[in-house]
């Protein structure tokens, strides 16, 4: 077995003058979480149908399980599981009727394909809405089943299109489990996702997309490095004292702080820990400046764009997001 | 082969859960069509005259091929919906045959279709429609009619795939409709019609079907007409659908992988 389990290179791909992909690299080991982030539009979900085969490349390769997805996709698809941004479930079925449709449909024979519906209907706690119609099913319901589909014919690359996006907390976190049990199985996973938090807590690395590259690669904690640690952000009650402030807080911050006039808010990068917050606090009053909105934030998904582009992560429609 | 034969059929069960499921389908492709036969049967089988033949009996195989027409927005709707609900990135990432969607699909609207065929021949049959030429012309019929009601649900998949859109869809297919049934001789002889007209609805494939149907089941009346396809309408019904169906079924492939690759 390959110890890659997927392999891009220089992935290109255009709809009419729109490059969705300008050329992606991506290697993930396999038996490990590779996060993509990226905001709307970034190409995510294009890169995603590729490695799927959904779609075909313009440019460039990728191997999937080992097998080159444009040239073997059938074999490709025996070895992978998709759940794409939405449920995809057939409503007028019921959750049993779903998973042994899918089960068929990978030739699982009609005992093995209810036999495996049957396991997944208890992993993803569905037994007691297995015979009633998708259509009466939560919106969490639906992407457990959705999730159980995928895990149908115990597939070694999982590739989740923002598994998250709307989930409430409880599937969000059955999710999380999801994929730390596979991941623990051997599977490797692929997971595209808009929140910093979610790819810090699953992935092992994570790579960030904006405009159809990556721009970033490395594990959670080499991305934060680069973001830095964690904000202070200060908004004075007076505009006119906004200098002065900037001025005490560069004393406690690590580098220059950043003002935004507009808002009469300054952001510095601070080492983490209380001590660093106290003296900013009490450089503050000594100085005598009316204090509005004192905050400590953490580095968010803008934040990384904002180190990594000097752009914030512009959210654009895209033709993807639609299919 | 086997596994384009087996996927199919997994797919056809599931189009007929759905029936099970949405009881105004099974009344759609059932009640419909009573309704239809009489409607046209009572109401214009009273009012209408066609010379050599009682009208009632002429008209059913007009209305036979209006319900073979109607599957095209069948057809449409159903392969819109499931571009729609994802389903169709599902299938694609499965290793399942990709000709199988479509086929499942015609495939399943042409049973419904000839569900309704059955209803119809019956209460046709209540009403004082007979086929006269015996069994094997009758049944000759009805084959003619599924090879029409089977290359429509081809028609309705592939309008479903490049217009994405269930409304257009239906819309559309209603547009078809109306040329297509009424300019042709499901419910009137054309003897009436500007010669140039007369023409065009003569090669118009629906005619022929209808032509074919009342030929083989002796519904026809005086044909005092001589152009090509009124006298050899089996003939032609065969040559026109079948070539539909050859150009039809690929194109319907390719736009399902142009569909599905968005």
């Amino acid at each position: 077995m390959n110890d890659v389990a997927i392999e891009a290179e220089g992935l290109r791909k255009r709809y009419g003058d729109h490059q969705a992909l300008a050329g992606i690299d991506l290697s993930v080991p396999a038996g490990t979480v590779m996060g993509v982030l990226g905001p709307n539009g970034a190409g995510k979900t294009t890169a995603v149908r590729i490695l799927a085969t959904l779609l075909a490349a313009d440019e460039g390769r990728a191997v999937v399980a080992g097998y080159d997805v444009a040239k073997d996709p059938q074999k490709v698809r025996r070895q992978i599981g998709l759940a794409g941004q939405y449920a995809a479930v057939d409503e007028l079925l019921t959750g049993r009727e779903n998973l042994v449709l899918i089960g068929k449909l990978h030739r699982l024979g009609r005992k093995g394909a209810k036999a495996r519906a049957e396991e997944l209907l208890e992993r993803f706690e569905l037994v007691e809405a297995a015979d009633r119609g998708v259509k009466t099913y939560s919106g969490g319901m639906r992407r457990r089943l959705d999730l159980a589909a995928c895990l149908l014919a115990e597939p070694s690359v999982l590739f989740l299109d923002e598994p998250t996006t709307g989930l409430d907390l409880t599937s969000r976190m059955t999710l999380w489990k999801t994929v730390r049990e596979q991941v623990t199985g051997g599977v490797t996973v692929l997971l595209t996702t808009q929140y910093l938090e979610e790819a810090d807590h699953l992935a092992d690395r994570i790579a960030v997309i904006d405009k159809g590259t990556v721009i970033a690669e490395g594990t959670p904690d080499d991305l934060k490095d680069k973001v830095g640690g964690e904000r202070l952000e200060v908004t004075v009650a007076v505009r006119s004292e906004l200098a002065e402030a900037a001025r005490v807080l560069s004393k406690v911050a690590v580098g220059e702080p950043v003002v935004a006039e507009e808002d009469r808010r300054i952001s510095a990068t601070i080492d983490s820990g209380i001590d660093t917050i106290a003296d900013a606090a009490v450089a503050l009053r000594e100085a005598g400046i009316g204090v509005a909105d004192f905050a400590i934030r953490r580095p968010s998904l803008d934040d990384v764009f904002l180190s990594l582009t000097g752009h914030a992560g512009t959210p654009t429609e895209e033709k993807e997001s639609e299919a | 082969m086997s596994g384009l034969a087996y996927d199919t059929m997994a797919l056809t069960g599931r189009h007929m859960r759905h029936i099970a499921r949405v009881p105004e389908k099974l009344i759609g492709v059932t009640v419909g069509p009573i309704v239809l036969v009489l409607v046209f049967g009572y109401l214009f089988g009273s009012a209408m005259q066609v010379p050599g033949v009682n009208y009632r009996e002429y008209i059913m195989a007009g209305i036979f091929t209006q319900v073979m027409f109607s599957a095209v927005g069948t057809s449409a709707a159903g392969v819109s919906g499931d571009l729609h609900n994802g389903l169709v990135d599902r299938f694609r990432s499965l290793p399942m045959s990709r000709f199988a969607v479509l086929l499942g699909r015609t495939v399943s609207d042409l049973l419904m279709t000839s569900l309704s065929c059955v209803v119809m021949a019956v209460v046709g049959a209540l009403i004082g429609w007979r086929a006269h030429n015996g069994v094997l012309q009758a049944a000759a019929g009805f084959a003619l009619l599924l090879l029409l009601g089977f290359t429509m649900c081809w028609l309705g998949a592939l309008l479903g795939l490049v217009i994405r859109s269930t409304e257009a869809v239906n819309s559309v297919a209603m547009l078809l409709m109306m040329p297509f049934i009424f300019l042709s001789n499901a419910f009137v002889p054309l003897n009436g019609l500007p010669r140039w007209l007369q023409v065009i609805a003569e090669w118009n494939p629906i005619s022929s079907v209808v032509a074919s149907c009342r030929h083989l089941w002796a519904n026809q009346g005086l044909v005092t007409d001589n152009a090509f396809p009124t006298q050899h309408p089996v003939l032609v019904s065969c040559v026109t659908l079948g070539v539909a169906l050859i150009v039809l079924v690929p194109l319907t492939a390719r736009a399902y992988q142009r569909a599905a690759a968005r």
